[in-house]
């Protein structure tokens, strides 16, 4: 019987196989790359708002704490957007002919709220609460980054379920007393109390941390 | 036969390989996130303004101001109020309760100083009162500042000024031995938190 393939058939079906085998691993490593690349993640996303409101003018150069705004962020789940009368508790004294500042002006006027728009966007399917996080010692800077260093707000943190689970598995590094929660530029391992008393101060049941339900319901 | 099916199956697969990229739908789903924009709404708004005269299911029943503290006077309210006074209070008032906080340093109508003796004869309530209606150019706090969270901002600012005026008697034996250390010129008066701000 003479043959059917020729010798080189051989060699070929191997780099076949070979090639096949790394085109999968590329294939993976590619689609690991997209996936957890700002591009996918968002970070550093800066949405363009309708007043070009400063962090870190307010949060910096005035020293006014988070709270002061986002009202909402102990009691509820959502940090809370101020309303225009919050901005004009200060600007209704000062800035009151800045250009800059019309639309708030206008807003108040017409009793019609600030459309700003949304930087940090979780799935619908996560839900996130800020009461949960900040009475347990988690910091605003954890997820939201050095807010006082933003002259326009943006993403820093890529906030997938990987970044996430990565402090609900080993939340101690993370862990801030009550009174250092607003502080920005405060480093838990340098200039905190040990993680694992905080977790032990706020009760945290670590087992939980990473249960489906958690986050997902 | 089973060819028919093995074509099905396929198929199948294939399906729902595709469907699976598409992850957008599971990531928006057609409800409302909070503050989300509701088109066709008034304001196009998915959060609506509550009815006027709408109280919290969980509230307390106040048919009227207490005059007075109408919780313990303890030291959890007193750390509460000096929380909430450093949030709410000190961009202008200033920590120390001078009224030269860094509002009032850019330009805002300096308040009256919590040290005057105006200020310092002035009920509780007063703090109370302004705290909920605003005054002259101070807007109302009654939707920032919950009523608990007023009487201990109230109490805190009585601590702040007791402490202008503390007198060394005052101190427990372990704080003056603290200050002795603290302040080298042992002929000077203590120094309470808050003498750097005044003016």
């Amino acid at each position: 019987m003479p043959q059917i393939f020729p010798r080189r058939a051989n060699s070929l079906v191997s780099m076949a196989l070979w090639g096949g085998a790394f085109g999968v691993v590329i294939l993976i490593l590619v689609a690991v790359t997209i996936g957890s690349s700002a591009h996918d993640t968002g970070v550093y996303t800066t949405p363009e708002q309708p007043v070009p409101f400063s962090h870190e003018h307010h949060v910096s150069g005035l020293g006014l704490d988070c709270q002061y705004c986002h009202t909402g962020v102990e009691k509820s789940d959502f940090a809370g957007l101020p309303p225009t009368y919050t901005c004009m508790t200060c600007h209704s004294q000062l800035w009151t002919n800045a250009e800059m500042l019309e639309p708030v002006r206008q807003s108040l006027k017409r009793d019609e709220p600030i459309e700003w728009v949304r930087v940090h966007d979780l799935p619908d399917f996560t839900y996130f609460s800020h009461r949960a996080h900040v009475n347990n010692g988690v910091g605003c800077e954890s997820c939201h980054g050095r807010v006082d260093e933003m002259p326009i707000t943006s993403q820093r943190k890529p906030l997938t379920m990987q970044w996430c689970l990565s402090c609900h598995r080993n939340p101690e590094p993370n862990l801030r007393p009550a009174d250092k929660i607003t502080a920005m530029g405060y480093d838990p391992a340098k200039d905190g109390i040990p993680g694992h008393e905080l977790l032990e101060r706020y009760a945290i049941r670590k087992d939980n941390l990473t249960e489906c339900v958690t986050c997902h319901r | 036969m089973s060819r028919l099916a093995g074509f099905a199956i396929l198929t199948l697969a294939l399906v729902m390989a595709l469907t699976a990229c598409d992850q957008e739908p599971m990531a928006n789903q057609p409800k409302y996130e909070t503050y989300e924009a509701a088109p066709e709404w008034p304001d196009d708004q998915s959060a609506r303004v509550p009815v006027a005269g709408t109280v919290p299911r969980d509230a307390p029943v106040e048919l009227a101001v207490s005059e007075t503290l109408p919780m313990p006077l303890t030291r959890e309210l007193l750390e509460r109020g000096q929380a909430q006074f450093n949030i709410y209070c000190s961009p202008c008032h200033a920590r120390t309760g001078y009224g030269n906080g860094m509002i009032v340093q850019r330009g805002f109508p300096s308040p009256p100083s919590f040290h005057t003796d105006r200020l310092r004869n002035a009920p509780l309530r007063h703090f109370y009162d302004v705290i909920t209606d605003g005054y002259g150019v101070m807007y109302s706090y009654a939707d920032r500042v919950p009523p608990h969270d007023r009487w201990a901002i109230a109490a805190y600012i009585q601590a702040l000024q007791l402490s202008q005026y503390a007198e060394l008697d005052d101190l427990t034996e372990e704080q003056r031995t603290e200050l002795r250390q603290h302040d080298t010129s042992a002929t000077q008066p203590p120094i309470s938190a808050g003498q750097e701000g005044h003016q």
